[in-house]
C-alpha cells in the first residue's frame, strides 16, 4: 500500500534557464505512512523547506508526487490540496492580517465554506490547543507578543483540522517552555488523532525522543533514512555533513570508542539505564 | 517556477564583458547621449547611426539575446498599440482599407519610427541596469551629482534612498512569495476564485507585506543609528571609480555621433 505521501524521483530547480539557477532537490524518493511522525533534518540549504512546499502542492515539480491519494502533477489537485494538508511555515506570524485574532484564525475554516457555528467551534478549539487566553480573541493580531503571534498563526492552520500537517521549524526562536508546549501539541495530534506529521527541525532531542522515522537531506539528496536509533548511531557521518547528534547518542559513541560494552541509545532515559547497568557490572 | 522569476526587465545580469567592466559613471553619462541621438535621428542615415551603438552594446554585453527578448515582452503590447494608432489615424495615401478602418502609408511609417525609437530607448536603459550592479549604479550617480551639492542638491541622501529602495526590492518579492504561499495554504489564493474572493485574498497578501515593510524600515533606521550613520560627513569609499581609456573613447565617439546625427537632422 502506498503511503499518504508518496514521492518518486522528485527534482526541483529554482530560476531554471538563468545564470542563477539552483537545483534545490535532485532525485528524491520517499514515502510517509498515514499517522506517522516523520522528521526531516539536514543542514541549511539542503532543500528541506522546498521539499515541504512540494508536499503542500505549493511548488510545481518534476517527478511523481502523490499526497492523500491525489496526483500533484495536475494543477487542479495542487490547488485543492490545502483542504487536507496544513503547512506551518518558518515564521508563520508573517501571515497574520485580519483585524482580530479570532477572524484571522477563522480565515482558513471560512475559506473551506464551513458554517459559522462550526467555524466558531474550531477557532475556540484551536485557540485552546495553542494555549491562548480568551482575552486575546478580539485583539488585533499585531498587538500580540512574538510568542503569542506564533501561537495565533499556528492556530490558524490547526483550525482547518488537516489530515497531514507539515511543519517547517515551527519553534525556531521560541523559549524552551513554549517550544515544549507546541511540540507536545503536535505529537498529541499525531498519536491521538492519527494526523500525519512531517517536521523539519534542528532540534535533535525532539527527533530522538518522538519521531518514528527520520530522513536526512544533504545538498538536495537523501543522505540517510531510518529510525532515530539507526540514524543517530551514524554519529561521524552526521557530523561530517554538519549535523549534531543528541547527547545520549554522543555518549554512546564515545563510550563505545573506549571499548565499553554499551548499546546504541538516543534518549536520556536510555542513557541512564545503560550507565546504571555499566556501573552495576563493575561493582 | 517561482512567481516572480519572469520579472527580468533590467535585472542585473552577472558577467565580465567590456560593458560590465566600464566605469559606471561613463555608462550613466552615455545613456542620455544615446537617448538624445535616438530622439534626434530622422531619416535612414540618422536611424542607422543611432542604432549602431545600441546594437554593438547589445552584442558586447555577453547576455543571451533571449534575455533581451524576454525583457521586452511586457512592452510588445505598447509598441503594437502605438503602431496601430499611428497607422489608423494619420491621414495620407491609403495602403489598406477594411470597412471604416484605413491604414495610411505616412501613418504606418510614423508608427514604425516610433516603435524603433522606443525599442532603442528601452534596450539602452535595460543595458545600463543589466550590466551595472545597483550598488555601483547609485554610487556612480552620487559621484556625478557631487558638484551640484553646492546648490543644495542632497546627492548623498538621494543616492542612499535609491540604494535602500533597490536593496529591498528582492526582499519584498521574496516576502510576497512567502506570504502568498502561506495564504494559499489557507485557501486564499490570489489566482483562483471569483472577483470577491480574489480581492479578499489580495488584502490577505498586502496587509502582511505592508506590516513587514514598516517593521523592516524601523529596524533599518535603528541599525543605522546604532552604527552612527550621519549622512556622508567625512565618509570615504572602499572602491574608487576610475575612468579608463575605453570609457573616454566610448564617450567621445558617442558625442561625435550625436553631433553628426543632429547635423544630419537640421542640415
Ligand atoms: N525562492 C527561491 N528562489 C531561489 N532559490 C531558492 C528559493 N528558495 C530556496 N532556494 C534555494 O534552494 C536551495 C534549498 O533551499 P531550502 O529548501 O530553503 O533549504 P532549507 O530549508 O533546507 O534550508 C538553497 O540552495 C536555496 O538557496
Ligand atoms: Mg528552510
Amino acid at each position: 500500500m502506498p503511503g499518504i505521501i508518496d514521492i518518486k524521483n522528485l527534482y526541483v530547480s529554482y530560476a531554471p534557464g538563468t545564470p542563477i539557477q539552483r537545483h534545490a532537490l535532485r532525485g528524491i524518493s520517499m514515502a510517509v505512512e498515514k499517522g506517522e511522525y516523520r522528521a526531516i533534518i539536514g543542514p541549511q540549504g539542503s532543500g528541506k523547506s522546498t521539499l515541504l512546499q512540494v508536499m503542500a502542492g505549493l511548488i510545481e515539480a518534476e517527478g511523481r508526487v502523490s499526497v492523500c491519494g491525489k496526483d500533484l502533477r495536475h494543477k487542479k489537485n495542487r490547488d485543492g490540496l490545502w483542504r487536507q494538508v496544513g503547512i506551518i511555515f518558518q515564521y508563520p506570524e508573517r501571515q497574520l492580517f485580519e483585524d482580530t485574532v479570532f477572524n484571522d484564525i477563522a480565515y482558513g475554516p471560512r475559506n473551506m465554506g464551513l458554517s459559522e457555528d462550526e467555524v466558531r467551534r474550531r477557532v475556540k478549539a484551536a485557540l485552546e490547543a495553542v494555549n491562548l487566553d480568551e482575552e486575546v480573541y478580539c485583539l488585533s493580531p499585531f498587538k500580540l507578543s512574538g510568542g503569542q503571534k506564533r501561537r495565533a498563526a499556528i492556530a490558524g492552520i490547526l483550525a482547518m483540522e488537516p489530515e497531514v500537517l507539515l511543519l517547517d521549524e515551527p519553534t525556531a526562536g521560541l523559549d524552551p517552555r513554549g517550544k515544549r508546549q507546541l511540540m507536545d501539541l503536535f505529537s498529541n495530534l499525531c498519536r491521538k488523532k492519527q494526523v500525519t506529521l512531517v517536521l523539519v527541525t534542528h532540534d535533535m532531542e525532539e527527533v530522538a525522543h518522538r519521531a518514528d522515522t527520520v530522513t536526512v537531506l544533504y545538498r538536495g539528496r537523501i543522505a540517510m533514512g531510518g529510525t532515530p536509533k539507526e540514524i543517530f548511531a551514524r554519529c561521524k557521518e552526521l557530523e561530517s555533513i554538519g549535523l549534531f547528534v543528541p547527547f545520549a547518542a554522543q555518549l554512546a559513541t564515545s563510550l563505545q570508542a573506549k571499548g565499553l560494552p554499551v548499546r546504541n541509545m538516543t534518549t536520556l532515559p536510555e542513557a541512564e539505564q545503560e550507565v546504571a547497568r555499566l556501573l552495576k557490572g563493575r561493582a | 517556477m517561482s512567481l516572480f522569476s519572469n520579472i527580468t526587465l533590467g535585472q542585473y545580469y552577472p558577467g565580465a564583458s567590456l560593458l560590465h567592466r566600464m566605469d559606471p559613471r561613463a555608462k550613466i553619462l552615455a545613456l542620455p547621449l544615446v537617448m538624445i541621438m535616438v530622439l534626434l535621428a530622422d531619416g535612414t542615415a540618422g536611424f542607422i547611426m543611432s542604432g549602431i551603438p545600441v546594437l554593438l552594446a547589445l552584442l558586447l554585453a555577453g547576455i543571451p539575446p533571449g534575455t533581451y527578448w524576454r525583457g521586452l515582452k511586457p512592452l510588445w503590447a505598447i509598441l503594437l498599440i502605438g503602431l496601430a494608432i499611428q497607422s489608423l489615424t494619420y491621414p495620407g495615401e491609403k495602403l489598406w482599407q477594411w470597412g471604416m478602418l484605413s491604414v495610411s502609408r505616412e501613418g504606418f511609417i510614423l508608427g514604425m519610427k516610433l516603435s524603433y525609437r522606443l525599442s532603442l530607448l528601452i534596450l539602452s536603459t535595460m543595458l545600463l541596469t543589466m550590466t551595472t550592479t545597483p550598488m555601483n549604479l547609485t554610487a556612480a550617480l552620487e559621484k556625478l551629482l557631487q558638484p551640484l551639492k553646492k546648490f543644495g542638491v542632497p546627492a548623498h541622501e538621494l543616492a542612499m534612498m535609491m540604494t535602500i529602495a533597490l536593496r529591498f526590492v528582492p526582499t519584498l518579492l521574496e516576502e510576497a512569495e512567502a506570504v502568498m504561499k502561506a495564504q494559499q495554504a489557507r485557501g486564499g489564493s490570489v489566482s483562483t476564485g471569483n472577483l470577491n474572493q480574489r480581492l479578499r485574498a489580495s488584502v490577505a497578501l498586502l496587509v502582511p507585506l505592508l506590516a513587514g515593510s514598516i517593521r523592516r524600515a524601523d529596524e533599518l533606521a535603528m541599525a543605522m543609528e546604532a552604527r552612527g550613520y550621519r549622512g556622508d560627513t567625512g565618509r570615504t569609499r572602499l572602491k574608487q571609480f576610475k575612468y579608463r581609456p575605453v570609457d573616454i573613447i566610448v564617450l567621445t565617439v558617442l558625442i561625435a555621433l550625436t553631433i553628426v546625427v543632429a547635423a544630419d537632422r537640421w542640415a
